[in-house]
């Protein structure tokens, strides 16, 4: 069974400091980290490499060249292989044209499982797995808690809800997202450290992938940033007098002439 | 201080202190309180491959040396000692396999211990024999194609807990030191059972129990070396070990200092940080002295170990004695800085005052290691004369 993990590079956010005059996030000099719930894709992965006895774990990352240093810990964590998509071309993407971007690079690469974070930390947009899902034509379940079974056709999983779990049955080929109760990811070991120093990262570009400019980064994106600001309230606020039972009256009376009830 | 230690060194002592802050740091004050003994930690040192660090490549080890293992024991000592005896002694158990044992008992062990899979412990000491080794009273008898031992090891550390087990025992008590042998014993092994465990002021985390031989029948393969070699066995392996020791004590004295040196700066008296006055500096300063020059001891005579030497016996017991007096000293004069705070519960450096008395005392108590100073002296100025 073969497993691809797309993984992002993510400033950590522990450490970030927003610019008070411009409102937008100081990335200068902030620790670059992956983002936290693919590194309990990435521990699924193995754990099923592992239990399973054969097939390989790759590691799928697009970003500039420096998220080369997010796919060599990936491997220290003990994956198999890695590739970097980088490309002029890819910059400026937004989920659409990522999604895009990852589901070409998947169809060359082939996989039966296809493991992403439930979202990113920096944009937490939660679209991406389930739009390569799209793109790539497959089944896909989000928010994976557990991975109950896996078999040659098919898997069965726990998808967290907001209150309690949905066990979901897919064929395979499938994408899935996962959330950190999933699992406790591993700590690098020391042979994978020294491995993901010498392991060679696979370079896929637009020609690699096979993709048409058109379709990719800014040109390919359909969302546009206009502005980012920070929301303010401007909510009334009002303090009620009287009786607990005034009160009760009052605010019953409110509510169903703002028809909140 | 840059010791210029290279990449896969550098490898080595970040990960043991990433797994430090996150799995140890958070834990210690509970596992010292329930006497609990680490085994998510120990399977996440395992899942890192530490415990391969000085078990040569062809064993799935890391092929590496004393110097390495110090820069990991180190790492683990800053923040429990309770932790990095368990992970130590380890080490110590596996030296009588890795420095006398056959390719077939390398072969059958080793894997299992560099991977984590199968702790080991070291057993010598008993009622009457500790500082005076020749006191073993733990006998092998030899029966056709069996040892059978009997005898009790006390204060025997991952006792219970390790299922691989190198025991020093007498094949012929009449013939005093030169009778002893070492043997490789598993867990499981009839006539092979454990006493109670220790109630300790310190390292609470890492176990103590007795090893109790009665009957106990073993294959006489496993004898590591001859019949006769067992105190030879044992004096190597305590070479080997005793830099560990040492690096027990850097770590646990940087832990404490490093403590109480943010304390200093963040307590107000007076109106001003306890540490701008001079009577507080002078206190940190000698701590950070004597840190250093332990450090660098114990790092010199670990490379000097790895380079093959052939008699390090002085040379350890200088790093052993040296580093660990320093550790007491410092973890003292921590809590001294802190005052009240220092002596709470609530502040890690009481307990890391309480484990690091046991340094002075375990694997060769420090006067037991002056006689032997003191002993290679006499040795060195008659070669002179």
């Amino acid at each position: 069974m073969d497993i691809i993990v797309c993984i992002k590079q993510v400033p950590d956010t522990a450490e970030i400091k927003i610019d008070p005059k411009t409102n937008t996030l100081m990335r200068e000099g902030v620790p670059s980290i992956i983002n936290p719930f693919d590194l309990n894709a990435v521990e699924e992965a193995l754990q099923i490499r592992d239990s399973l006895g054969d097939g390989k774990v790759t590691v799928l990352t697009m970003g500039p060249p420096q998220a080369e240093s997010a796919l060599r810990e990936a491997i220290s964590m003990g994956a198999d292989e890695a590739v970097l998509l980088s490309d002029r071309a890819f910059a400026g993407a937004d989920t659409w044209a990522t999604s895009y971007t990852l589901a070409r690079a998947i169809k060359q690469l082939g996989a039966d499982i296809v493991f992403c974070g439930k979202q990113a930390i920096d944009g937490d947009t939660a679209q991406v797995g389930p739009e390569t899902a799209e793109f790539l034509n497959i089944p896909h379940v989000a928010y994976v808690k557990k991975v109950e079974e896996v078999q040659k056709d098919s898997i069965r999983v726990q998808r967290l809800m907001d209150e309690g779990y949905d066990v979901v049955e897919s064929t395979v080929p499938v994408l899935l997202t996962v959330v950190k109760e999933l699992n406790v990811p591993r700590m690098p070991s020391l042979k994978g450290k020294m491995a993901a120093k010498k392991t060679e990262i696979k370079k896929m570009g637009m020609a690699e992938i096979g993709a048409d400019e058109n379709d990719l980064g800014m040109k390919g994106s359909p969302t546009q940033v206009r502005n980012i600001f920070a929301p303010q309230f401007k909510t009334e606020r009002r303090m009620l007098d009287g009786t607990p039972e005034e009160q009760v009256n009052f605010l019953v009376k409110e509510l169903k002439e703002s028809q909140c009830l | 201080m840059d010791y210029f230690l290279d990449e896969e060194q550098l490898m080595i002592r970040d990960l043991a202190r990433q797994i430090s802050d996150e799995k140890i740091i958070p834990v210690r004050a509970e596992l010292d309180e329930k006497e609990e003994f680490p085994w998510d930690i120990m399977k996440a040192l395992a899942q890192s491959d530490f415990f391969g660090l000085a078990i040569p490549e062809e064993y799935g080890g890391l092929g590496k040396g004393c110097f390495e293992l110090a820069i990991a024991v180190e790492e683990l000592s800053r923040a429990c000692l309770g932790v990095s005896t368990t992970f130590a002694a380890n080490a110590l158990g596996t030296y009588p396999l890795l420095l006398f044992g056959t390719d077939e008992q390398k072969k059958k062990y080793l894997p299992d211990i560099a991977s984590g899979k199968r702790l080991v412990a070291f057993a010598i000491t008993e009622a009457n024999a500790g500082s005076d080794a020749a006191g073993v009273q733990t006998t092998a008898r030899l029966e056709g194609d069996e040892y059978v031992l009997n005898g009790t090891k006390q204060w025997i550390t991952n006792g219970g807990e390790a299922e691989i087990y190198t025991v020093i025992a007498m094949t012929a008590r009449n013939k005093g030191p030169r009778g002893a042998a070492a043997f490789v014993i598993e867990k499981g092994t009839p006539g092979f059972n454990f006493g109670k465990k220790e109630n300790k002021m310190g390292i609470r985390a890492s176990v103590t129990r007795e090893l109790i031989f009665e009957n106990c029948r073993i294959p006489k393969e496993n004898i590591i070396g001859k019949a006769g070699m067992g105190f030879i066995i044992a004096m190597k392996t305590l070479d080997s070990s005793r830099t560990g020791v040492g690096a027990q004590g850097v770590g646990v004295a940087q832990g404490a200092f490093e403590t109480a040196t943010k304390y200093a700066s963040e307590r107000h008296q007076f109106g001003q940080p306890v540490i701008s006055f001079q009577a507080v500096q002078h206190l940190l300063a000698d701590m950070a002295i004597q840190i250093e020059a332990s450090r660098s001891l114990v790092y010199s005579v670990s490379k000097f170990i790895d380079s093959g030497a052939k008699d390090v016996t002085k040379e350890s017991a200088m790093a052993k004695v040296y580093a660990t007096d320093v550790a007491m000293k410092v973890t003292v004069d921590a809590v001294q800085v802190m005052g009240g705070a220092g002596y709470m519960r609530e502040y890690p450096v009481e307990k890391m005052m309480r484990d690091a008395k046991i340094l002075q005392i375990y694997e060769g108590t420090n006067q037991i290691q002056r006689n032997v100073i003191g002993q290679a002296l006499i040795k060195e100025t008659a070669k002179m004369r």
